[in-house]
């Protein structure tokens, strides 16, 4: 108990009591402890001098946050349609009897839980899971048996072999922002020589379009974050990198995070920002060590602190926040809000961030690829940038290339590449549906193939899932609902409620009762997200079931019961409680529904 | 000369800052809602209060009004889309109306009757949630949460405490209390706070005090919610 905590106000200390880094407390607090145990939850709360129910609610809203005990091994099995395609259920049933454990639940010995979690960006190199935080991929047969192994012997995993966290970059194609060299300052040095006015209208001329889907116009963002009053501007760095299928940032992150960082200095000097933050999704903690290390590397070459590069009154210096598991945080005022320390539900906008960001400051919030390219535009100028793609969207995109393809990875390409040449050149055949931009994107048919990627015709945050005509498209959506049911924040009625009732209809289809009823309520229900959701994950996740049912309707129709006739509920499943507590599972205690009508 | 907007074609003055519901209703016109209040700035979580404006749903509660903006509110469309949302929160919660001490006082109820919602149409979701009859004064039923998060806004803005607060997320949000245990008896909440007198729906209520108003003769039972609602209006311009 005092050890709990002595244990708990050594963390607190270390963030400063500072209340608005709780989240970030909340996680330290679980890396000493084990869980959240409802006593460090009070112990927290007396130190920040904050209401417990605030504790409790924060603590409540991460995946990866625990307020029950979970195990010496946290297994969890990356859950995206690619793990899936890759064998991912089989794995996972089987780790479960290997290790004697119901999914989901702790082992009775309090040593192991297995269970899913959301995509973890781990697609071309899947089926994947995540170990107490830590990555390991190319899971198969041979790695799950070792892995149990491991776990029943109670072997340390800093003893694990290494090769099970391997983590490749896998870049297929690389152009102008992967082939470049890594900055040492010289971008920078560039735009403050051009004076920070300069260096924006430079960014202007780039036509620069915000790379996490969005398409927002950098320039617009960065200057209206200029001229809002305040002198205290922050960056934000979107390294929440939760789409599924969504991989390239984490590639930046590891290979290119110089890029990044000068890229966010770049932002800093734009609209005269003295504090920077990357928000790292907790599924890339792994990553946090070199990234730290980077930026102590750039404070000690004078790029990060004071007077930065000699300029007197150019003082930014970045800090590194973890999220634990909460999709909805890619979207840039819930990121704030976790970023505060808060439940991790988007704001009413206006105001926008530019204006009330990070704590009411004015905050530029850009995704990891776009502070990125912003160094090529520092060093070649906007107009040789701009001069890349096409006229709407300049510059080239990065793309996260997984599925039924014979070389996934990273593909750099200009904007405007065609989807059949992406799959020509991954060597994909046979393809029958691409799902561009992942679970919230678009899923193209055939005849689409000829469409480009590019904002103005097919816009993507980078994810490129290939299914070939051994899928099913019915299945993707039905992977896709329920990852935006378990990743809705739960704020409005719409998204809260709409993406369970879908998750209810799909459940219904796939286990063989729909009618066709259903299907109108589906639309129905489609709609109503679409039309009347808080932010972009509520309007977005019904996108999988719409362009299916549009252009996959047979997938779905051969599951119908009946294109007319509705069963009200499953006359036999309702009998499954009784059947239980009689202890019978014998003919006579079915209801076959079709003999009895038939009759 | 003030400036002016179209609520469903008719011209509607307003002043700078407020929002499309408040001007709606400062001129008499009703708008839908839940989680919205007068004493408290916009939440827009129920989503009741869409509206369209040039072809795209806005949460009216927060959309600032402006001059020459278009705005549908009162048509088939859109009222059928809040009828689906009213069903939604209906299936998401327990709430058996002929049972609930709030019936006739219920804003949910009265919103189903004023929008005429007569089937819950989808699935119901029959989630367990227990309640805490701990307090001495007050009965928690936690079967009619409808998450608009006015008790949370009331006890911390108002009443300075901070008894409630939202945990879980998504369909498994749900409101917890300020203990370690959990029980609404170790929090100091009180029936005169705010926040005890606040809930639209069924979820906060008195206890000793049940049906002294018999059903029938409520506030809701007399009159609709879009006349109970703009005679408050009415009453707080004339102020």
């Amino acid at each position: 108990m005092t050890d709990m905590k002595a244990r708990v106000a050594e963390v607190v200390e270390r963030h400063r009591r500072d209340a608005s880094r709780l989240l970030q407390i909340l996680i330290g607090v679980q890396d000493a402890l084990g869980y959240l145990p409802a006593d460090s939850l009070s112990e927290i709360a007396r130190l920040l001098a904050v209401p417990r129910a605030r504790v409790e609610g924060v603590a409540g809203f991460y995946s990866f946050l625990h307020t029950a005990p979970v195990g010496r091994y946290r297994i969890l099995f990356s859950d995206n349609i690619t793990d899936r395609m890759l064998g991912a259920p089989a794995l996972m049933d089987s780790l479960c009897s290997k290790l004697w454990v119901e999914r989901g639940k702790l082992s009775e010995d309090g040593l192991v839980s297995v269970d899913t979690t959301s995509c973890t960006g781990m697609c071309d190199q899947g089926p994947a899971m995540l170990v107490n935080g830590w990555p390991v991929t190319r899971l198969d047969h041979r790695r799950v048996n070792e892995i149990a192994e491991l776990v029943r012997r109670q072997v340390p995993m800093e003893s694990w072999p290494v090769a099970f966290f391997a983590v490749e970059d896998n870049v297929q194609r690389s152009d102008a922002l992967l082939n470049a060299a890594q900055p040492h300052g010289d971008a920078l040095l560039a735009a403050i020589r051009m004076g920070a006015q300069a260096w924006l209208n430079e960014v202007r001329s780039a036509n620069l379009r915000g790379r996490g889907g969005a398409g927002f116009t950098t320039a617009v963002k960065w200057q209206a974050c200029r001229d809002a009053p305040g002198e205290d501007k922050v960056v934000v760095c979107n390294a929440d990198e939760g789409e599924p299928g969504t991989f390239k940032d984490r590639v930046l992150l590891t290979s290119h995070a110089e890029k990044v960082i000068e890229g966010m200095t770049l932002c800093a000097w734009a609209v005269g920002a003295r504090q920077g933050f990357i928000y790292l999704r907790g599924e890339y903690r792994y990553l946090l060590p070199q990234l730290e290390g980077a930026l102590a590397r750039r404070r000690t070459a004078g790029l990060l602190g004071q007077a930065i590069l000699g300029e007197q009154g150019f003082d930014f210096d970045i800090e590194i926040h973890l999220g634990a598991g909460a999709y909805v945080c890619g979207e840039e005022t819930a990121l704030l809000e976790s970023l505060e320390g808060k439940r991790g539900t988007p704001r009413i906008r206006p105001p926008f961030p530019v204006t009330q960001g990070y704590l009411g400051r004015p905050t530029v919030v850009n995704n990891v690829e776009t502070l990125a390219k912003t160094v090529l535009i520092a060093r070649q100028g906007g107009e040789t940038f701009a001069a890349m793609g096409t006229q709407q969207s300049t510059g080239t995109k990065l793309l996260s290339v997984s599925g039924d393809c014979a070389r996934p990875g990273i593909y750099e390409y200009p904007f405007g590449v065609t989807v059949s040449q992406v799959l020509e050149d991954c060597g994909a055949s046979d393809t029958q549906a691409v799902q561009v931009g992942g679970a919230s994107g678009i899923m193209l048919s055939g005849y689409e193939f000829h469409r480009r990627i590019a904002f103005e015709d097919v816009p993507t945050a980078g994810a490129f899932m290939v299914f070939d005509s051994s899928r099913d498209a019915f299945e993707v959506a039905h992977n896709f609902v329920d990852f935006f049911a378990h990743e809705s924040c739960g704020f409005c009625t719409p998204c809260r409620v709409g993406t369970n009732l879908l998750k209810g209809y799909m459940d219904k289809l796939a286990s063989g009762h729909g009618a066709k009823p259903d299907l109108a309520d589906i639309e129905w229900v489609v709609r109503l997200l679409r039309n009347a959701s808080h932010c972009g994950l509520g309007s977005a996740a019904p996108n999988p079931v719409n362009d299916s049912l549009v252009k996959f309707r047979p997938s779905y129709e051969r599951r119908l019961e009946s294109l007319d006739f509705e069963p009200a509920f499953d006359l036999d499943a309702a009998l499954a409680r009784a059947r239980a507590i009689t202890g019978r599972d014998d003919d006579a205690a079915h209801l076959d529904l079709h003999q009895e009508t038939s009759r | 000369m003030s400036k002016q907007f179209l609520f469903d074609g008719q011209p509607v003055a307003f002043e700078d800052g407020q929002t499309i519901l408040q001007a709606a209703r400062a001129a008499g016109h009703y708008i839908p809602h839940l989680c919205w209040h007068p004493d408290f700035p916009p939440h827009g979580s129920c989503k009741l209060c869409i509206v369209k404006v040039a072809g795209r749903h806005v949460s009216s509660c927060a959309m600032p009004v402006k001059e020459g903006m278009e705005v549908e509110s009162n048509t088939p469309e859109i009222n059928a889309e809040r009828r689906a949302l009213l069903q939604m929160l209906f299936v998401e919660g327990n709430h058996f109306c002929p049972s609930c001490e709030k019936s006739g006082n219920c804003q949910l109820q009265a919103l189903a009757y004023e929008l005429e919602m007569t089937s819950t149409r989808f699935n119901h979701f029959f989630p367990v949630r227990p309640v805490d009859a701990s307090h001495r004064d007050v009965l928690l039923d936690f079967n009619r949460c409808i998450f608009c998060e006015l008790c949370v806004r009331a006890s911390r803005d108002k009443d300075g405490k901070s008894v409630f607060a939202l945990t879980e997320r998504g369909i498994h949000k749900h409101l917890v209390v300020n203990a370690q245990s959990g029980r609404l008896a170790d929090t100091d909440f009180s029936a005169d706070d705010v926040a005890a007198n606040i809930c639209p729906v069924g979820v906060i209520l008195h206890k000793r005090v049940g049906f002294a108003v018999p059903i029938g003769s409520r506030q809701y039972d007399e009159h609709p919610i879009s006349q109970v609602a703009m005679a408050g209006a009415r009453e707080k311009v004339s102020k």
